[in-house]
């Protein structure tokens, strides 16, 4: 059964009319056009698909769309402003924290999250709270390093 | 796509490695100097079927003074197109952000064999180099004409010749290849740069695809779009060797807007949204035949050893009987390790679009080539209709040399006679994997009164002899490798494959346990009875520097206690030396690696960041082959499809990582993407036994067998 849902999606409204019961991951891929979202497992394991949902990083493929009516979604997409990088995405890039950049998207999200709560976080905060995003290519040491990186100059911002 | 008018110009080739006639790259390139030029890979093929060596990539410095590199080599993660483009504009004397690269699309690039193991650098490295060095020559010849001065007068700074006694004669790249159209063959090397000449080789620099990558832009097969184009998902079966015996589609074929395909074994459903056409699957009703397996995934190690046949003997040298005479000890172990899978984040996937006559394929694959010509022949159409091209492949690490996928998407397009775009669910990636076999491996060996090996019988079942040759100087050896059955029976059930640093991993986990087996029965450190064995100057000079950064020191006795293990191996021309401190929870059997160190001997090191990134990541990911990664599988059931059970190595694995490089700049550059990851099986098992005293014989070294080897301690 079709459903109609607005919500606001990287701060621009939007309104599907699909099956509710669709993983919002698909819904963002296919009917809104954003591939920056990515398929790993479509079963919660992987953090691929992770977006961030009002402040909070869920993961997209276990999302039915008709529960993100009227919330806000932040997509990979939606992180720069004015084509101006956001501080997870420069210390990406800077400390080379990615290789095949598959997991990129969801780790950005998800550590984006994650300071969202824990402005300063400890190293075991950035373990504990990355833990289930997986990365095959190994950029883990790197990862870290980019988050810490953000953290301070986010700080420095405020 | 400009692929009209498409023809095969010359005679007696393999045409099917040139999806495109060389006068049809040719014509699209347009004005500027143009360098054609053979990497190693073509070279060895050419000459196997006896003709002429011709080109597989080139280079264009076009009239815009920019300067572009067409090579089939696939972007994995590994950062090939990066180095590629900083050893380029090195040579040419460019800023690394006037170098474009087009990779892996089968009508714009020449032929590539595929992007696997660690060959980008070191072969096609060598050859970008002269190829650079070719067009500035030609660059330079050009400007002494225009300029009026001598050639050896000139130099060069970011794409612009001038009079280094007059600096304000200068004339641009751009200028020079203005309304001039040349071309050369690199036939013989000209001069390249040395050390102390680089501007860029040698200095670590970010990625350039880091941007598209953190922005979500950059594309992968997954994100291909186009018009009309509707997903599948298949069927899977439910077992290896299972063949379908009815099925029943009515379900589906009731539903508005979904299409089941039939070819053979494959079954489809279409949709135009993934996950609907994945849902639907659900409502098909299948029924197969599931023939019954003579091992599964525990038994399979006495099944290969006992049933094992004739084998075939690679290495030999002395005689095993006079070893065995001159042993003060023989010791005689057997090392197990189980069938892994590749898991990649992105799951094999693949797009297919036929227009008329052409097919256009989109797949994310190592080996967009062979793809290409498989289909050419599978399908019977000119290698010129069929086009190829592997976007950014959200990692390989050789389980996408396999590309099933693009196989089963084509079937399915050419049936619907629509675009389709196939995407793997992460169940299906691991059920169609070519995992790493599972391979045992045993040793006979002994040492003298002096700690000197002098005996050393090496067995394999199951896999290849990479890694196997020995690196010891053991006077009286063999390997062996068995690879079929009796009878000449195939040993697998279901598909093997590469997986980085195919074998080695095995054979250098077996090799390396045993070494410190040997060395605690001899009563000798462990560093120091691996130097009493090892003559390779190269190789003492790696040993010694790891055991430098480490901090090794020799044990009051052994096992120690502190956790502390080392392993050496040998991979792609490298020497790697892995130190690593772990603690193990007696009480559960789990274990935390804190500290690695890797000491390896490079030769001349083009991008140092790119090296230590593939270091940290062959690091991080041998921690799952060493202590989790496992497929379980009986009857041909893969027990394994989720990473539910299939566990990866997560952050809280992390160990303080340490490397370090032996200086080499005189020395042709190797790939850093495999050495590392080879040790990591026994540097962790000698790790483990110097920390509980329980050898550990299998791995993974999941927390059962290391309470297994704790309880069985003597
Ligand atoms: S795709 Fe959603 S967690 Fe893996
Ligand atoms: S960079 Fe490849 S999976 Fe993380």
């Amino acid at each position: 059964m079709n459903e109609t849902i607005s919500f606001t999606l990287n701060g621009k409204e939007v309104t599907v009319t699909t099956e509710g019961e669709r993983p919002l991951l698909w819904v963002l891929r296919t009917d809104l056009g954003l591939t920056g979202t990515k398929y790993g497992c479509g079963e919660g394991t992987c953090g691929a698909c992770t977006v961030v949902m009002g402040n909070r990083a869920v993961r997209s493929c276990i999302v039915p769309v008709r529960s993100v009516r009227n919330r806000e979604v932040l997509t990979i997409e939606g992180l720069a402003r004015n084509g101006q990088l956001h501080p997870l995405q420069e210390a990406f890039a800077k400390h080379d924290a990615l290789q095949c950049g598959f997991c990129t998207p969801g780790m950005i999200l998800n550590a984006y999250s994650l300071l969202l709560r824990k402005p300063e976080p400890t190293y075991e905060d950035i373990v504990s709270g990355m833990e289930y995003n997986l990365c095959r290519c190994g950029a883990h040491t790197r990862i870290i390093r980019a988050i810490e990186d953000a953290a301070a100059e986010m700080k420095g911002a405020r | 796509m400009n692929d009209d008018k498409l023809q095969v110009a010359e005679h007696g080739r393999d045409e099917s490695l040139y999806p495109v006639s060389r006068r049809e790259f040719l014509q699209g390139l347009g004005g500027g100097i143009i360098i054609l030029f053979a990497t190693g890979d073509l070279g060895q093929g050419q000459q196997r079927r006896g003709e002429r060596p011709d080109f597989n990539a080139y280079l264009r410095i076009g009239e815009d003074g920019r300067v572009t590199c067409f090579a089939g080599k696939v972007e994995l993660g590994q950062g090939p197109m990066t180095s590629l483009a900083q050893t380029l504009a090195d040579e040419l004397d460019v800023s690394l952000d006037s170098v474009d690269m087009v990779m892996a699309d089968t009508a714009r690039c020449p032929f590539d064999a595929g992007t696997w193991g660690s060959t980008t650098t070191p072969r096609f490295g060598p050859i970008l180099r002269a190829a650079g060095a070719e067009a500035r020559a030609v660059l330079i010849g050009l400007a002494a004409v225009r300029l009026k001065v001598p050639k050896e007068q000139l130099a060069v700074k970011d794409g612009v010749v001038f009079d280094k006694t007059q600096q304000s004669r200068r004339v641009t790249y751009a200028q020079l290849t203005q309304g001039k159209r040349i071309e050369r063959h690199l036939e013989q090397a000209p001069e390249i740069k040395t050390v102390g000449q680089y501007n860029l080789i040698g200095k670590p620099i970010n990625r350039l695809d880091a941007r598209d990558k953190v922005t979500g832009k950059a594309k992968y097969t997954g994100d291909i779009r186009v018009p009309g184009m509707v997903s599948a998902k298949v069927l899977r079966p439910p077992s290896h060797g299972a063949t379908l015996t009815s099925l029943d589609t009515s379900a589906v074929d009731e539903m508005e807007g979904y299409q089941v395909v039939r070819d053979g074994e494959l079954v489809a459903v279409l949709h135009k949204n993934p996950d609907q056409a994945e849902e639907a699957l659900k409502n098909l009703k299948a029924e197969y035949d599931i023939p019954k397996a003579r091992f599964d995934d525990k038994t399979v190690f006495d099944y290969f050893m006992d049933n094992a046949g004739e084998g075939r003997v690679t290495d030999n040298a002395g005689n095993l009987g006079s070893g065995r005479k001159l042993a003060k000890e023989v010791v005689e172990e057997t090392y197990l390790n189980g069938y892994v899978s590749h898991a990649p984040i992105e799951t094999h996937t693949a797009v297919a679009h036929f227009e008329g006559d052409k097919l256009t394929v989109w797949a994310s694959t190592q080996t967009p080539f062979g793809l290409h010509r498989q289909l050419t022949r599978d399908l019977g159409m000119p290698a010129e209709n069929v086009r190829v091209i592997a976007p950014f492949v959200g990692g390989g690490f050789g389980g996408k040399i396999n590309f099933e996928q693009a196989i089963q998407v084509v079937k399915i397009a050419k049936i619907v006679k629509k675009p389709v775009q196939l995407i793997w669910s992460r169940a299906d990636e691991f059920f169609y994997d070519t995992f790493r076999p599972a391979a045992a491996v045993k040793i006979k060996s002994g040492f003298d009164n002096s700690g000197k090996m002098v005996l050393w019988d090496y067995t394999v079942h199951g896999m290849g002899g990479r890694g196997a040759k020995l690196f010891y100087d053991v006077p009286n050896n063999r390997t062996t490798l068995h690879r079929e059955l009796r009878n000449g029976e195939r040993q697998h059930l279901v598909k093997t494959g590469p997986w980085r640093a195919p074998d080695n991993n095995t054979n250098s986990f077996a090799r390396e346990s045993h070494i410190d087996v040997m060395a605690a029965r001899a009563g000798i450190d462990p560093l120091e009875f691996r130097l009493k064995n090892i003559q390779d100057e190269k190789f003492r000079a790696v040993l010694k520097a790891g055991a430098d950064k480490f901090g090794w020191t020799p044990a009051k006795k052994s096992p120690s206690g502190r956790g502390y293990g080392m392993a050496c191996g040998f991979d792609v021309g490298v020497p790697v030396v892995l130190f690593a401190e772990v603690a193990v929870d007696e009480r559960t059997g789990s274990i935390q690696v804190k500290r690695v160190v890797c000491a390896q001997d490079l030769g001349l090191v083009i991008n140092p960041e790119g090296v230590a990134l593939q270091t940290e990541g062959c690091i991080t990911m041998g921690m799952g082959y060493a202590l989790t990664e496992e497929i379980h599988h009986s009857d041909g059931r893969v027990g394994d499809l989720s990473f539910g059970t299939y566990e990866l190595p997560r952050f809280s694995w992390l160990p303080k990582i340490e490397m370090v490089l032996i200086e080499a700049d005189d020395e042709p550059s190797k790939g850093a993407g495999e050495p590392a990851i080879i040790c990591m099986g026994g540097v962790l098992a000698n790790a483990v036994y110097d920390a509980t005293g329980a050898r550990v014989f299998q791995i993974p070294m999941t927390p059962e067998r290391v309470k297994q080897a704790i309880a069985a301690r003597a």
